[in-house]
């Protein structure tokens, strides 16, 4: 993964190599979530995640774990149900995507607010409409506001290792938020790529069993779930800032403590790539990555000081951890799978926000790819980077769509 | 009678048959249970944060989803193999409209919990609009009576019959003026493996409009005139049937009601008020309410 970051525990490649299976990225999450002992698991079918539930049902049905396996009757209740099992104390997981996760929004803001640390996979998906079942980052980048921290992972292992992570970060007692593990649909939960396995001994020692201070309990009554009027409502979401700030260090924590079991790291809040001396750095979140990297292995080939700077980290936002990548570099290029209609997309305008008030005076183009499953090749990102380099000399557009089909207009 | 389970001091409408309901339930549940209910009447009333009425644990998540959530609640009680009560209580905005997908998908998993709906016939929380429980020619805030219009234009969702379908084993009706027939309801709900829906008729002073003070006769009324049949349905059959001892006319319940006043002046009122006595008897016919 990262150049300085990730030194791999096993030095041996053949060694490595006999330690790992090739395996469906669906397969891979449900194995990290088995693994992580769930109490419960609620499951409502819809692509390209129904594999992800599929794959736990199996593991249920084999006795693999013994996890409350509950089917529902929508995404809305899906996540309801681990609303009660949460706040019973139980570790409580679901995974969704797309128009499911537009269903669970009014929850979504609800499990946060009342601070029980569920973990999700978003097996992330355009919106209709058009109805669109392929990959983007509309869903969760339009969920963006709810009070979950969302990760989002590059490869198949990477979503597998940010579910343990989760949890851990999720059900510190200092954090108490929900966490989204966003993966991209199909191109990371329907491919098979070789990973190791997690298994349940060293989780267990990575993650320990949730001790929640309050739960529902008629030993010691709590009032879940109050009604709040203006002369306290401000102080619930301050406290749930409060709680998004510190776990930056918790998130970094995490990645590296896995690191000292696991031997496997990608970065804490963001991972860099080839940025020491680059002047052109492109900045985006999940899959797209892998590309990006070969596209610039090939760019550095050809003698362009082109770097990357990975998001892991979502929400919160690492600005400090942005600012610190990116202080060098002479033009930035975000590019992302979402589109904010009516004003840029995501990712852009809060980067650039998160610069305003600096001394970083770069410019920042925005470029909008890969809607609702479109590819984006290594040429798209040549051309991005040219686009970006000719910004040094004047900005011309701050945000565009960078493969767009101007003929079927 | 020991300690009330929910405390004093709640906000509610002097005269409102909600905390009743509540207390008539959670008197025959007893400490060992856990309530979820949803957004409305009863949240705002009793959870005022940092204050809350309840004194066994209670959880409000949203307004359609209290039977999604107290389905993971029973996975866990059943998980740690606990023998406490789940109940559910919810107003008829949220069971009988909006939190039917929830409660179709708790009814058909077959939890154990008891869902109790304290029905007054419309939402009342926000103002007194027409729900899906609202009775045929009640006055509501958004089914006005008017030139064109002499209130709600469609009978009552049969609920009961929904939850039967759903082949809910225990099933009943009850009204906060038989405490005792409620209690007993309640008691048996619990005991039973699987989901229990019991609906009970609970007067609301502002939505229906009477006098504070005639709650209890307005609900006895009800039962009196044979439009709230008491009924108890076990794995689909009637079991129990309230009989009536003294019937009533249904002009006798409803001009206790500013919901009703315009069937009373208006000279097309007395068509409908004949239509309304249909129901009743159909009722009485359907449950033998009178021997």
């Amino acid at each position: 993964m990262s150049q300085k970051m990730s030194p791999p525990i096993q030095k041996d490649p053949q060694k490595r190599a006999a330690s790992m299976r090739v395996v469906e990225g669906s397969y891979a999450v449900a194995h990290a979530v088995m693994c992580s002992m769930p109490d419960v698991i609620s499951a409502y079918p819809i692509t390209p995640q129904t594999h992800i539930v599929e794959h736990l049902s199996q593991m249920v049905a084999d006795g693999a774990t013994d996890a409350e396996f509950l089917t529902v009757d929508s995404e809305f209740s899906a996540l309801s149900v681990l609303v009660g099992s949460s706040a019973m104390g139980g570790r409580s997981y679901s995974s969704t995507t797309s128009q499911g996760l537009a269903l669970m929004y009014e929850v979504l803001y609800n499990v946060s607010g009342m601070r029980l640390p569920v973990v999700m996979t978003v097996a992330n998906r355009a919106m209709g409409a058009p109805l669109n079942i392929w990959n983007d980052h509309q869903d969760s980048i339009g969920a963006r506001d709810v009070g979950w921290i969302q990760l989002y992972v590059e490869n198949v292992q990477e979503a597998m290792d940010a579910t343990p992570q989760a949890y851990k970060i999720a059900e510190d007692l200092d954090i108490r938020t929900p966490v989204m593990v966003c993966m991209d649909g199909f191109i990371l939960t329907h491919v098979y790529e070789p990973v190791e396995l997690l298994d349940k001994e060293r989780v267990r020692s990575f993650l320990p069993p949730y001790r929640p201070e309050h739960i529902l309990d008629p030993a010691n009554p709590y009032t879940f779930g109050a009604f709040a009027d203006p002369s306290t409502y401000t102080e619930f979401r301050y406290q749930q800032c409060e709680a998004m700030v510190k776990s930056m260090a918790k998130i970094e924590k995490a990645a590296s403590e896995f690191q000292e079991i696991f031997g496997r790291y990608y970065g804490g809040l963001i991972d860099t790539y080839r940025t020491d001396d680059a002047e052109v750095i492109i900045i985006a979140m999940g899959s797209v990555v892998g590309t990006i990297k070969d596209a610039i292995d090939q760019m550095r080939a050809a003698g362009k000081r082109v770097g990357l700077v990975k998001i892991r980290s979502y929400r919160p936002f690492p600005v400090k951890a942005l600012k610190d990548a990116l202080k060098n570099a002479q033009v930035i290029a975000v590019l992302e799978k979402d589109v904010s209609v009516g004003y840029e997309a995501g990712l852009t305008t809060d980067l650039k926000a998160a610069f305003y008030n600096s001394n970083l005076r770069m410019p920042i183009v925005g470029f909008s790819a890969g809607l609702g499953g479109r590819d984006i090749t290594i040429h798209d990102i040549e051309r991005l980077v040219q686009k970006a380099e000719a910004a040094r000399a004047g900005i011309e557009s701050e945000f565009e769509f960078l493969t767009l089909r101007k003929e079927i207009l | 009678m020991e300690k009330s389970l929910l405390a004093p001091g709640h906000r509610a409408c002097a005269g409102c048959a909600m905390p009743t309901t509540i207390k008539l339930v959670l008197d025959a549940a007893g400490p060992n249970t856990i309530v979820a209910s949803p957004t409305g009447c009863l949240e705002v009333t009793t959870t005022p944060f940092p204050e809350s009425a309840w004194c066994v644990p209670w959880i409000h998540s949203l307004f359609e989803n209290p039977a999604a959530v107290a389905s993971g609640v029973e996975l866990m009680v059943k998980r740690r193999g606990h023998d406490t009560n789940v109940i559910v209580i919810g107003g008829d905005g949220s069971t009988f409209d909006i939190g039917m997908g929830s409660n179709s998908g708790m009814f058909e998993r077959g939890h154990k919990i008891l869902y109790v709906c304290y029905d007054n016939e419309a939402y009342m929380n926000t103002g007194v609009q027409r729900s899906g429980s609202t009775p045929f020619c009640a006055n509501t805030t958004t089914t006005p009576w008017g030139k064109e219009s002499l209130g709600n234009p469609r009978p009552k969702k049969d609920m009961p019959a929904i939850a039967i379908a759903h082949r809910v084993p225990y099933v009943a009706t009850a009204s906060i003026a038989y405490p005792v027939d409620l209690r007993r309801k309640v008691k048996r709900a619990l005991q039973v493996n699987g989901p229990s829906y019991i609906q009970v008729n609970a007067p609301c002073i502002t939505g229906w409009t009477f006098e504070a003070g005639i709650m209890v006769e307005i609900s006895r009324l009800a039962v009196e005139t044979g439009l709230w049949p008491l009924v108890e349905w076990v794995n689909g059959e009637v079991t129990e049937v309230k009989k009536i001892r003294m019937l009533k006319p249904v002009d006798e319940y409803l001009k206790t009601q500013g919901r009703y006043r315009h069937l009373f002046k208006r000279p097309d009122g007395a068509a409908i008020l004949k239509q309304i006595q249909d129901m009743a008897d159909a009722n009485i016919a359907k449950y033998q309410l009178v021997d």
